[in-house]
Formats: C-alpha cells, sequence, structure tokens
C-alpha cells in the first residue's frame, strides 16, 4: 500500500475529529517527568516522541485484573462468562510494544483460544509510531524490534514537520479516510523517514553479543552457570521486572465475594514468576523456592522457551525491566551477554 | 487476528456438577463421586485432572481417580490440604461445584496393550494411579501382568483400603504392600516403596512402568526400574504442579519450557531427559 503524509497540526486535527466521534483513544501522556498510557481527552495531551512508557499498552489488552466469571452462590452456584470487549484506538505505540502485542496474539490463541484477550484484542485499533528517541535501556535492534512492518493498522513515523503514515490494515486505512488532509508520501518524503530511522538505530547504547536466534543455544549451555546465583543475589523477589514488561503474560485466578456472600467475581491478574510462591503448590512445595532458580526462569522465558514455543522471542529489548528494576540485575541483554562472555 | 471469534467461549466457564456420593477414606482424605446437571460423561483418560471450583473460594485442579470405565459419574479423592479442598471437604452429598476439563494427556493406554505393567504407588498418588488400575482391571485380557507396588507413611495411613483389598484378591493383580513406619497392627514389609522391587521379577523388555507419588520419590523409584532394566521411554510418571488455568496459559505448571497441563501431567524418565527438563525431578 501507498504511504501517506499528514501535517503535525492536520494529526491534531485528525485525533480530535476521532474523539467528537466518540471514539474512545488510549494514548501516551507526559507523567511526573515520565510517559504512560491513559485515555485521551483532547488532542493536545497526546505524545508521540516519547521513549518509553512506564507500563506497557498491553495492559489494555491483558489488563493487570480482568473479571473471568461473575458467580452467585444464594440457592446453586450459578456462574456466568465475562467477556469485556469496547472498541477503543490504542495510540502512539511503539514497534516493540506491537511486536510484544504479536507474541501475546500468538499465546492467547495457540492450542485454546483465549476469548477473553482475543476479544479485547479485536476490539483494539492500533496506531503505531516508530521510536525515534530510545530508552538508554533498550536494545531493540538485537531483539529485531525497532521497527516493524506489520502488527499495527497505522504506523507514523515523524519526519520533522509532518508524519509518514503507513497503512497496515483495512481498518487502518477505512480510519484514514475521515482525515482528507493526507497526501500521498513524496520520494523525498520517504526518504526522509529511512534517514530518521537510521538516525534512531545509532542511539541504542546496549546491545546484544549473541545473535538473537542463537539465544536458545547459548542458554542451553548456561543451566549451571554460577551467574545465576550472583546476579541474583541482590534480587529482592519484588516482581517489578514482570510487572512492567509486555511480553509477560503469566496470571493468578482468584474469586472475590461480596460482603453479602452471594455475589461474587473470579478474576485473575498479572502474576510474576519472580515472586516466592509463583511455583508453590497446595502442602507446602514450592518448586522454585529460591531466588536463583526464578531469576534463571525469567530469563529462560525471556531468550528459549518463548521462543521455542511460540517462534517469537519472549523478550522484544524495551528495556523496562532495567529501569524498574531497583537491584540493577534485570536487564536480559546483559545477563545473556554476561552468559556468552562466560561461554567463550 | 484471523481466527473467528464468535464461535469463542470462554475457556474458564466450568460445568455444573453434583456430589452424588462422599466416602471418607483416611483422616484427610475423601472420595467424592459427580454427576454432570446435564448427564454428559467427563469424557477422560485415565490419568487426566479436572479444575474443580467452589465458588467464592477459588478453583484447584485435581486428578481424577475414577476409571472411564465406570460411566455416568467420575470421582475425585482430595485430600484437604489448602482453602479448595477444605471447603470441598465441607460440601455435603447433593450439593454442587463447578468442574473445567478434562485437560492434560493421560497415560499412553494404547500402548500398554499386551504389556506387562508395573505400578508404583506413593501416597495419596493411589489417588491418580487408581484411574488406571481399575481400567487396566476392566479391560484386563488387553494386558499382560498387573503388578502394584504401593507404599504409605504408617498402617493406619493406608488410602483406599477398600480398593486394595478387592484388588488384593483378585487372581490375575499382584499387589505388594509397605509402610514406611511400622506398628504392632502392621504384619508386611516395612521401608519405602523401593523395598518392594526385591520382591518381583519382571520381563523388562515388556514392562512399563508408571509411578506416582511425592516428588522426592521419583529419583529413588527411576533407578529401581533401571536396575531392573526397564528402558527409559517406559518408565513413567505423572508430575504434578499447581495447573492454575489448566489450558496453557497462566505459567504456573511449568517445568522448564514445558506446560505441564498440557504436555503433561504424564511424562517418560527419557522425554525428561531429552528435553533436558531439569525441573522436573
Amino acid at each position: 500500500m501507498t504511504e501517506k503524509v499528514l501535517s503535525k497540526q492536520n494529526l491534531n486535527i485528525f485525533i480530535n475529529t476521532l474523539l467528537s466521534r466518540g471514539e474512545e483513544i488510549v494514548g501516551v501522556k507526559k507523567k511526573e517527568g515520565k510517559y504512560a498510557f491513559g485515555k485521551i481527552a483532547d488532542a493536545e495531551e497526546v505524545c508521540l516522541d516519547y521513549d518509553i512508557t512506564l507500563l506497557p499498552p498491553s495492559m489494555y489488552l491483558l489488563p493487570q485484573r480482568e473479571a473471568l466469571l461473575k458467580f452467585n452462590i444464594a440457592e446453586r452456584p450459578v456462574a456466568s462468562p465475562v467477556i469485556e470487549a469496547n472498541p477503543f484506538i490504542l495510540f502512539g505505540v511503539h514497534p516493540y510494544d506491537i511486536k510484544a502485542i504479536e507474541l501475546l496474539d500468538t499465546a492467547f490463541s495457540t492450542d485454546n483460544l483465549d476469548t477473553n484477550y482475543l476479544s479485547r484484542r479485536e476490539a483494539a485499533t492500533i496506531i503505531g509510531v516508530d521510536c525515534l528517541n530510545p530508552n538508554p535501556n533498550a536494545f531493540c535492534p538485537s531483539m529485531d524490534t525497532a521497527f516493524t512492518d506489520k502488527g499495527y493498522d497505522l504506523l507514523l513515523t515523524d519526519i520533522g514537520d509532518s508524519y509518514v503514515i503507513a497503512i497496515g490494515s483495512e481498518r487502518g486505512q477505512a480510519l484514514l479516510k475521515g482525515c482528507p488532509d493526507t497526501q500521498e508520501a513524496t520520494q523525498v518524503e520517504l526518504k526522509r523517514k529511512e534517514e530518521e530511522r537510521q538516525k534512531a538505530l545509532g542511539q541504542y547504547k546496549v546491545a546484544l553479543d549473541t545473535p538473537l536466534e542463537k539465544l536458545p543455544q547459548l542458554l542451553d549451555k548456561s543451566w549451571n552457570s554460577s551467574l545465576w546465583e550472583e546476579r541474583s543475589e541482590a534480587c529482592l523477589s519484588c516482581g517489578s521486572c514482570v510487572m512492567v514488561c509486555p511480553t509477560c503474560f503469566c496470571f493468578d485466578v482468584q474469586d472475590d465475594i461480596e460482603l453479602d456472600l452471594v455475589e461474587g467475581e473470579r478474576y485473575r491478574q498479572k502474576d510474576a514468576c519472580m515472586l516466592v510462591d509463583f511455583a508453590a503448590v497446595a502442602g507446602g512445595g514450592n518448586f522454585r523456592d529460591d531466588k536463583t532458580s526464578r531469576y534463571r526462569h525469567r530469563m529462560y522465558r525471556k531468550g528459549k522457551y518463548i521462543m521455542e514455543r511460540f517462534g517469537k522471542p519472549g523478550c522484544v529489548g524495551c528495556g523496562r525491566c532495567a529501569s524498574a528494576c531497583l537491584a540493577e540485575i534485570a536487564s536480559p541483554a546483559e545477563t545473556f551477554n554476561l552468559m556468552r562472555g562466560e561461554s567463550k | 487476528m484471523t481466527k473467528n471469534l464468535s464461535e469463542g467461549k470462554s475457556l474458564y466457564l466450568p460445568r455444573v456438577a453434583e456430589i452424588t456420593s462422599i466416602e471418607t477414606i483416611a483422616q484427610k482424605e475423601k472420595l467424592f463421586e459427580f454427576k454432570f446437571q446435564d448427564s454428559k460423561e467427563l469424557g477422560h483418560k485415565p490419568g487426566q485432572f479436572v479444575e474443580i471450583s467452589i465458588f467464592g473460594i477459588g478453583e484447584m485442579p485435581i486428578s481424577i481417580s475414577s476409571s472411564p470405565t465406570k460411566k455416568g459419574a467420575f470421582e475425585l479423592a482430595v485430600r484437604a490440604v489448602g482453602d479448595v479442598t477444605n471447603a470441598l471437604h465441607r460440601l455435603s452429598k447433593g450439593a454442587t461445584v463447578g468442574i473445567r476439563g478434562p485437560f492434560g494427556n493421560g497415560f499412553p493406554v494404547d500402548e500398554f496393550t499386551g504389556k506387562d505393567l508395573l505400578f508404583i504407588a506413593g501416597g495419596i498418588g493411589l489417588f491418580p494411579l487408581r484411574s488406571l488400575i481399575n481400567y487396566v482391571v476392566d479391560n484386563r485380557k488387553n494386558f499382560g501382568r498387573l503388578i502394584i507396588l504401593s507404599g504409605s507413611k504408617t498402617a493406619d495411613e493406608r488410602m483406599l483400603v477398600n480398593e486394595l483389598e478387592r484388588w488384593q484378591v483378585m487372581e490375575d493383580v499382584e499387589l505388594l504392600e509397605t509402610v514406611d513406619i511400622g506398628n504392632e497392627k502392621w504384619g508386611g514389609t516395612i521401608g519405602p516403596v523401593t523395598t518392594l522391587f526385591s520382591q518381583i521379577e519382571i520381563i523388562p523388555q515388556n514392562t512399563f512402568a508408571v509411578t506416582v507419588g511425592p516428588p522426592v520419590m521419583y529419583k529413588f523409584v527411576i533407578g529401581e526400574c533401571q536396575k531392573k532394566g526397564i528402558p527409559d521411554e517406559r518408565i513413567l510418571m505423572s508430575l504434578e504442579r499447581r495447573m492454575k488455568c489448566g489450558v496453557g496459559k497462566c505459567g504456573h505448571c511449568q517445568i522448564n519450557g514445558v506446560y505441564v497441563c498440557q504436555e503433561g501431567p504424564v511424562f517418560s524418565y527419557a522425554r525428561i531427559k531429552k528435553d533436558k527438563l531439569t525441573e522436573a525431578l
């Protein structure tokens, strides 16, 4: 499909037109010197030159807490499924987060269709924006997530006074029809887009020493490395690395009952394999009761298990975990590079 | 997003089942029989599990204790150790619960055809194994010898005593029992379940070994099976983890890269070695 161009000023008009039509837009806003996804009320709030958000946009597809069932236990227990999906636009998603959503799509549609996730996903329109201002902890080029040519409905690239818009779906094309000010992108504008992308690639400060496809092999040899214990020694088992991760999708399931002891809901919430009781079983056993095995498990999911299972890496290199970790041990790139150094 | 979601049902909605009988097995163990309200069969294989719900308390994976040859109802033998299992123990006949499943791979009963079977149970490992034992007993002519080694902590903690006695008197079932700690009432073998291996003779090339018990038991039992000459691909075990969702999503049951609720809970020792499931044993 041909690419379009829209001036920055007209993009704001476009956003406000969508809002006035009643579209729900979730976009990136400034928040106390950081950036966070949130509900947009006016185009002026939208920030598109951010480096990274505190929490990933995937939280709007796999919420931190979500009802699965409503039940009533007054007489005989009755339960009904809760599947919530209201159409909304996820605006300003970086390519690494788009790739993370693609992984969740695969995970929740492989073997058993998770209707809760998939319905919400189907209701979401994704408007991406190229990340031209990478976070210092990010290593997206190593994970092949710095750019993407799919997984979005529209994708914007900032070329100075305007955006080049790539159309990724019919839904995206239809959306753009409501925006009459777009022009066909010229060769010059497309060239500028490429230059901006190249410039961004030069700004990443962290890189993997191992080619992405060799990560499983590297980890295959590293199970007994003493580095796991050394690295995890400082771990606080707080789970922050997991809570900010766009590709972590493990969850806990709990029941909540109203004070009347009649109505209640079963919900799932994000859970973390770095928390002490993640692998605990009834009767007191815990299959990962030390932080070394929990730390190693997380790194194996990032670099091996997920990739072998779903054909996509379990880490997109966004660097959020490294930013969130108080012990400064959470970066998969740093860990894999140490393993690589050791295995040489 | 190419999958058609309009057909999609919730993975997490249980079917309603009624408790049709409750039998006390021991101090903390009961055997529950369930029937689905819609009278449908569970349709399971020996060695599979279900997720049982007590709404307001939670959901819990439990191995199925009855053989699929038992029609119209299924059974779960449950030890009261956590919130859900204790809540279940407080329920009476006629109460309803939620059931999802069956889940998991189950035992490869088709591969067992014509083979001698050596079953090794430790403690309440007998609960899941009972589904397989009764399946074999009910299809007796399809299999070779049936040897059951069962270990309990004490004579008072022998599980499913009626069932053990039923198997004991069957001519074509060889049941050997041991207890870890003997007392004046116990005239049988004393020692861990592995003690019983010296009392049996088998033809290893024609034998499948199946073991279910506490995690600590497995490596000793595997060692004894190997000493008997049983090949690793015919040493099978059920690895129990906290399968919270049962559908390969939540991550709680993972052993290395494997989801126990999908690819397990039954694994051969050969598979554990081949896939480097270092967290398995």
